[in-house]
């Protein structure tokens, strides 16, 4: 049923994703492809996978983007710009378009945790729920005819044969970085939660009125002394340490 | 976005086959048009064979078009199961009239309202597949006041030139709707010109800074993809014709879809019969040749938000 169904019991399970500590390698795609190549929407079709032109479905692509002000005019933009690792993938909206605009009522939202799923055997393969989405979180394959799409790992999260320390999607599993948390946004007590309310976390093309579960917590801000030039090299106003330190560079060098 | 051959053969067949039922059942009804057996026959003919082909043509760019039945059971939020539901309830009563029409020769009674239930049912339909697009936020191109009256003028200017070449080959009263499709290809002209212009015109929905949460930092540019190869979101989302074309090819359908059915329609309003048909099949090809252009442009220049993932510093 793609009208969305009621929130019976407040729990948003999602990810909150640290942009600051995120280091951009990708292993998080990778074991997202890993488990769920088995898993509940399995297979993630690879086309032509060593050959020339390889095509496939993956639910988490990582970016890399340039921020700071003044970026159009190049890189650098006066050290004041920095790289930011960005990991995407579904956001399990709130207010998912994708689900609404489904047809067959393939897509649908559980009411239970708020997870966005497809129904495999309902999907007619239209495509309508790709175009919905503003993230990009859907990806088609071809080889099934089927739409595929981020499950928050439903098939750990709650599967009573790993142990309780492994019940989290894969990709926050395997995060070296701790950049990938899962939990409940809905409870505002949980960790998750809390990292979100103590580092300002934010929500992507909020304007669009989707409600993404998902946050991403913004790079931290710079100290002001990380930010300013090097002291410049001059004699005048050097004390008598640096003077000292100098002399010493001088002999060492000669 | 990638512009489908399959959808721009089902919205631009299907709606001329909308717009000449609109118009046939709409003339029929108020006792404009002569009830005669053999045209009826044809007029219906045309219009729900046209319809049928295009909602065919549908179902090719499916993965699973065996399972299409299934999109007509979420009416209540999709607008393309609602499209679809309207354009199969449509046959219905486009049956009954068209029956009573060729059969019985009348419009009255049931048949008349059969006659305005299939006007009505047409008209939404046409306005559903508008509001697939319409309803699209992360799409500004779509998600504009516009598209909903592009599609029905549109069908309604591809339409109307079907009827005109069928009451000219059978040899009625040609004034009426001659009018009308001069008057549709017009408003259906300037509908698209407005459309252009607002698009053009308009603010950017979105930038690469909103799409990453990176606002605070002022702007943001995408530095590295995420992967070698293009994937489906780039296949699907990613097209986009170049600017230059884009003008030539808005010309083309103004020149070709509009301008010149307009000046055969008119010239064959002041031929005989038999000249004027033979215009009118040199017009028709032309609007069509404008109207499939012009939904390709529909689709080439539409820019999906997840570009701004991909490159785009605002769309």
């Amino acid at each position: 049923m793609t009208q969305i169904a009621k929130n019976t019991t407040g729990r948003k399970l999602g990810l909150v994703i640290d942009l600051d500590t995120c280091v951009g390698c990708h292993a998080c795609a990778v074991a997202c492809k890993e488990w769920n190549d088995g898993g509940h929407m399995a297979p993630l079709t690879d086309e032509d996978p060593y050959g020339a032109e390889p095509f496939g479905v993956w639910f988490n692509r990582v970016h890399a983007f340039e921020a700071g002000p003044q970026v159009e005019s190049g890189c650098g933009g006066g050290g004041d710009t920095r790289t930011v690792h960005f990991p995407r993938s579904c956001l399990h909206c709130e207010q998912p378009a994708c689900v609404t605009v489904c047809p067959t009522g393939a897509s649908y939202k559980r009411g239970e945790d708020g997870i966005v799923l497809v129904d495999e055997d309902k999907c007619i393969g239209c495509k309508l729920c790709s175009w919905a989405c503003p993230y990009g979180a859907r990806e088609y394959d071809y080889a099934s005819g089927t739409m595929k799409k981020c499950t928050l790992c439903v098939d750990r999260i709650y599967n009573q044969n790993l142990p309780p320390a492994e019940r989290q999607p894969a990709c926050v599993m395997v995060c070296p970085a701790s950049a990938r948390a899962f939990g409940d946004l809905g409870d505002p007590e949980s960790e998750v939660s809390k990292r979100v309310a103590e580092r300002g976390g934010v929500d992507l093309l909020p304007d669009l009125g989707y409600r993404p579960v998902n946050k991403y917590l913004p790079p931290r801000e710079r100290s002001a002394a990380a930010s300013s030039a090097p002291l410049p090299d001059a004699a005048a106003d050097a004390d008598i340490g640096q003077r000292l330190l100098r002399w010493v560079d001088r002999v060492l060098s000669r | 976005m990638h512009p489908a051959a399959s959808v721009i053969l089902f919205t631009v067949t299907s709606g001329m086959g909308y717009g000449l039922l609109i118009l046939l059942a709409l003339l029929g009804v108020t006792g404009t048009l002569p009830l005669a057996a053999g045209f009826g026959l044809a007029g219906f003919g045309c219009a729900l064979a046209l319809i049928t082909a295009g909602l065919l043509a549908s179902t090719f760019h499916l993965g699973h078009p065996e399972r299409a039945w299934r999109a007509l059971s979420q009416w209540r939020t999709s607008w393309l199961s609602r499209e679809g539901v309207l354009s199969i309830s449509t046959y219905a009563p486009a049956l009954v009239f068209a029956a009573g029409w060729v059969l019985a020769g009348r419009n009255d009674g049931l048949f008349a309202l059969a006659g305005w239930a299939t006007v009505l049912l047409a008209i939404a339909t046409v306005l559903c597949t508008a509001m697939i697009y319409a309803s699209l936020k992360p799409i500004p191109q779509w998600r504009n006041r516009w598209v909903p009256a592009g599609y029905l003028t549109m069908a309604l200017a591809t339409g109307a030139p079907w009827l005109l070449m069928l009451i000219t080959a059978f040899g009625f009263e040609r004034n009426l709707s001659t009018a009308i499709a001069v008057l549709s290809l017009l408003l259906a002209a300037a509908v698209k010109v407005a459309y252009w212009r607002s698009i053009d015109g308009a603010a950017p929905l979105a930038t690469a800074a909103d799409a990453t949460g990176l606002v605070r930092y002022g702007q943001a540019r995408l530095l590295e993809r995420p992967h070698t190869e293009q994937n489906y979101l780039q296949k699907e989302m990613g097209f986009q014709v170049a600017r230059k074309h884009a003008g030539k090819l808005r010309v083309t359908v103004l020149l070709s879809g509009f301008a010149a059915p307009v000046l055969l329609v008119l010239l064959a309003s002041v031929l005989s019969s038999t000249a004027a048909l033979l215009v009118l099949i040199v017009a028709l090809p032309l609007n069509w040749l404008g109207a499939f252009v012009e939904r390709w442009l529909f689709f080439a220049q539409a820019r999906h938000t997840v570009n701004l993932y991909y490159g785009d510093a605002a769309v």
